[in-house]
C-alpha cells in the first residue's frame, strides 16, 4: 500500500471516527429498536426455518442491513461533502490515482460498515444467542457486503451534486433493496411472485449468504450467493473505476 | 514548444464549457525561477487555466507541462512539481491544522513531514493555530493554511490563485514577503491577483488574458514602458461632469480625481483647451507616469 492510500484511508477512517457518535452509535441504537419492536411483536408468529427463532433471524438481517447502509452512507456523504464544500481539491492535486482513490474511499466505508455491523453484533448478544456454523461465511459476506454498498456509494457521491440527489439515490435504490432482500423474513414465506423478484436482487444474495455463516441453513446455497456478490462487486467495480478515470463530474 | 527547461509550458491550449470558450489556444511558457503575473478581469479564464495545470480539469486540445512533464501522461510527476493555492476558501472541518497539513504531506508520499510542516506554520505565523480545528479559523488563517498546503511537498513550481482576494492589509504583505523569499530560494511563482499594484510590485513577467485569449504577454517593465500614453491626474472643481467625448479616455481613481489617458503632449494640450471650452474648472493638474492598471485598462481596451 503506497503512502497515499494509506494516508487517504487513514484521513477517511478518521473522518467517521471523530464524529462516532452519529456514525457508529446511531446506528447501532437504531438496529436494536428494530430489534426490540420486531422480535417482541414477531417472534411468536413469524415461521423462518426450522428449529431458528425468529429474533435469532433477524439479528443476522439487522447487523447486515446497519453494515450496507453504512458502508454505503459512509464513501458517498464524505464524496458529496467534499465535493459541495469543495475541499475535495485537496485529493485531487496530489499524485494520487484513481485506483488508489477508490480503494483507500471503499476500504475506508468497509471499515465503517464493519465496526457498525459488529456494534449491532455486540449488543444484540444481550437478547439472543446465535449459532456460529460458519464463521468464515461470516466474515466474507460481511466485507463482500460492505464492499459492494461502498462502490455504490462512491458511485453515487460522485453522481451526486447536492445533498439531496443522494438522498433520492439512498431512498429510491438502496433502502428498497436492503428492505426487499429478506432482512426482516425468509423469502420462503414470500408469495411465488416476490420470490422469484427476490431473486434478482443481489443484496438478498449477501443477506442469505451472511444468514447461512450463522444457522448453516439458507434459502440458496451460500455458493451461489458468493458467485452473485462476487460478480456484483467485480462489476460495479469496473464501472466506478472507469467513472473514475475519466475524471467523470471529479476533473471536468 | 521549445525550452524543455520550462517550469510551465502551456501550448495551444482550448477549453470550452458547453457554447463557452473559457480557454483559446492560449500558449505560454514561464522560466524556471520566475515571478509571473496571471492577469485579466473576472472570467477572462484564469481560474480555468490553473485547473488544467494542476489536473482539476482536462483541456479539449494543446498541452501542459509542469518541469518537462505532461500533465495528463504523466501526472503523478507533474503534480509532485506543482503546488497549488486555490481561489476558494476551502477546508476539511473535521481536522486541525498540523493534522491537514501531515494528511497533505501523506497524500504526497512523504511521512514525518513534521519539521518542515512546523517551518511553514512559523514562516506564515500560524504555529500558535496548529492544534486549533479548522472551523475555529479566521478566513485569513484558513487562507494561510491553504498556502500552507500547497507547499507541504516542497514544490519547485508555486501557483496561487487570487491568494490575497478579501485578505487583510497585514496578511497581505507578510504573504507576499514570504513568497518572495521562496522565489528567492528558486521556486517558480505565478500568481493571479485583482490588485495590479501587487503584480506591479512582485512580477518579472505578466500575462494579460481576456475572454480565454493571451492578449499581452512580456516583463512587467516593458509592459510599463509601452509609448502608449500620457497620463493627465485632474481634480475637477465644483461638481461638474467631464465633457461626453472624454469619458472613452477617463476613469476615476479612489480619491475622487480623475486620470485621463491621452495618446501624446499634443493631446493633452488638446484636451485641457477641451476642458477650458466646456467650462470645467480644474483644481489641480498633474502628469503621471502609466501605472499597470493603466496599461492593463488600455490593453483591454485594445483587445476589445
Ligand atoms: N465548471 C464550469 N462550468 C461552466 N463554466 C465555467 C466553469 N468554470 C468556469 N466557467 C466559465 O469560464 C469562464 C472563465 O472562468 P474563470 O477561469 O473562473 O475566470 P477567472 O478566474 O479569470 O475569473 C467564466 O465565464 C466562467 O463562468
Ligand atoms: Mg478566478
Amino acid at each position: 500500500m503506497s503512502i497515499a492510500l494509506r494516508t487517504l484511508l487513514y484521513k477517511e477512517v478518521l473522518r467517521f471516527w471523530k464524529v462516532g457518535f452519529q456514525t457508529v452509535g446511531a446506528p447501532v441504537l437504531t438496529a436494536l429498536l428494530y430489534l426490540l419492536v420486531f422480535s417482541h411483536v414477531l417472534d411468536r408468529q413469524v415461521e423462518v426455518y426450522g428449529g431458528v427463532s425468529y429474533t435469532a433471524f433477524l439479528v443476522p438481517g439487522l447487523v447486515m442491513m446497519s453494515l450496507l447502509q453504512n458502508a454505503f452512507s459512509n464513501s458517498s456523504s464524505s464524496l458529496i461533502q467534499s465535493k459541495v464544500t469543495g475541499n475535495i481539491v485537496f485529493v485531487l492535486l496530489p499524485p494520487i490515482s484513481y485506483r488508489e482513490f477508490y480503494a483507500a474511499y471503499v476500504l475506508a466505508a468497509v471499515i465503517r460498515g464493519l465496526v457498525v455491523g459488529a456494534g449491532v453484533w455486540l449488543v444484540t448478544l444481550w437478547f439472543v444467542e446465535l449459532p456460529y456454523a460458519h464463521p468464515l461465511w461470516i466474515l466474507f459476506f460481511a466485507t463482500l457486503g460492505g464492499a459492494i454498498l461502498a462502490s455504490l456509494g462512491v458511485i453515487a457521491g460522485i453522481w451526486a451534486d447536492k445533498f439531496d440527489q443522494l438522498a433520492a439515490f439512498q431512498n429510491f435504490v438502496v433502502m428498497p433493496l436492503t428492505f426487499l432482500s429478506g432482512v426482516f423474513y425468509s423469502i420462503h414465506s414470500l408469495p411465488a411472485f416476490w420470490q422469484t423478484v427476490s431473486h434478482v436482487n443481489p443484496f438478498f444474495y449477501m443477506i442469505d449468504g451472511f444468514r447461512y455463516g450463522f444457522f448453516g441453513q439458507s434459502d440458496v446455497s451460500p455458493w451461489i450467493s458468493a458467485l452473485v456478490a462476487g460478480g456484483s462487486f467485480v462489476a460495479l467495480t469496473y464501472a466506478t473505476l472507469n467513472m473514475l478515470a475519466r475524471g467523470y463530474k471529479l476533473r471536468s | 514548444m521549445s525550452d524543455p527547461s520550462a517550469a510551465l509550458l502551456i501550448d495551444g491550449v482550448c477549453k470550452r464549457y458547453g457554447s463557452l470558450q473559457a480557454l483559446d489556444h492560449v500558449s505560454l511558457t514561464v522560466r524556471q525561477g520566475e515571478f509571473f503575473g496571471l492577469l485579466g478581469p473576472n472570467g477572462a479564464g484564469k481560474t480555468t487555466l490553473i485547473s488544467l495545470l494542476a489536473g482539476l480539469g482536462r483541456a479539449d486540445s494543446g498541452v501542459i507541462r509542469v518541469m518537462g512533464h505532461d500533465v495528463v501522461d504523466d501526472y503523478r510527476d507533474a503534480r509532485r512539481n506543482l503546488g497549488v493555492v486555490p481561489q476558494e476558501l476551502v477546508f476539511d472541518p473535521f481536522f486541525t491544522v498540523r493534522e491537514t497539513l501531515r494528511i497533505q504531506s501523506g497524500y504526497f508520499g512523504l511521512r514525518r513531514n513534521d519539521d518542515w510542516i512546523d517551518e511553514i506554520l512559523h514562516h506564515l505565523d500560524l504555529h500558535t493555530k496548529a492544534d486549533v480545528n479548522m472551523r475555529a479559523l479566521s478566513g485569513g488563517m484558513k487562507r494561510r493554511v491553504l498556502v500552507a498546503q500547497a507547499l507541504v511537498h516542497r514544490p519547485p513550481v508555486i501557483v496561487l490563485d487570487e491568494p490575497t482576494a478579501g485578505v487583510d492589509v497585514e496578511l497581505r504583505q507578510g504573504l507576499w514577503a514570504f513568497v518572495r523569499d521562496l522565489n528567492r530560494q528558486g521556486h517558480t511563482i505565478v500568481l493571479t491577483t485583482h490588485y495590479l499594484e501587487e503584480a506591479e510590485s512582485l512580477c518579472g513577467r505578466i500575462a494579460m488574458l481576456k475572454q480565454g485569449r493571451v492578449i499581452a504577454l512580456d516583463n512587467t517593465a516593458d509592459l510599463l514602458a509601452r509609448p502608449i500614453q500620457q497620463m493627465l491626474r485632474l481634480r475637477l472643481r465644483g461638481d461638474v461632469a467631464l465633457p461626453a467625448d472624454l469619458h472613452a479616455v477617463a476613469r476615476a481613481t479612489a480619491d475622487g480625481r480623475v486620470v485621463l489617458a491621452l495618446e501624446n503632449a499634443d493631446a493633452v494640450s488638446a484636451c485641457l483647451a477641451r476642458l477650458h471650452a466646456a467650462g470645467v474648472g480644474l483644481e489641480e493638474i498633474e502628469l503621471v507616469r502609466p501605472d499597470l492598471e493603466d496599461v492593463f485598462i488600455s490593453i483591454m481596451q485594445e483587445a476589445a
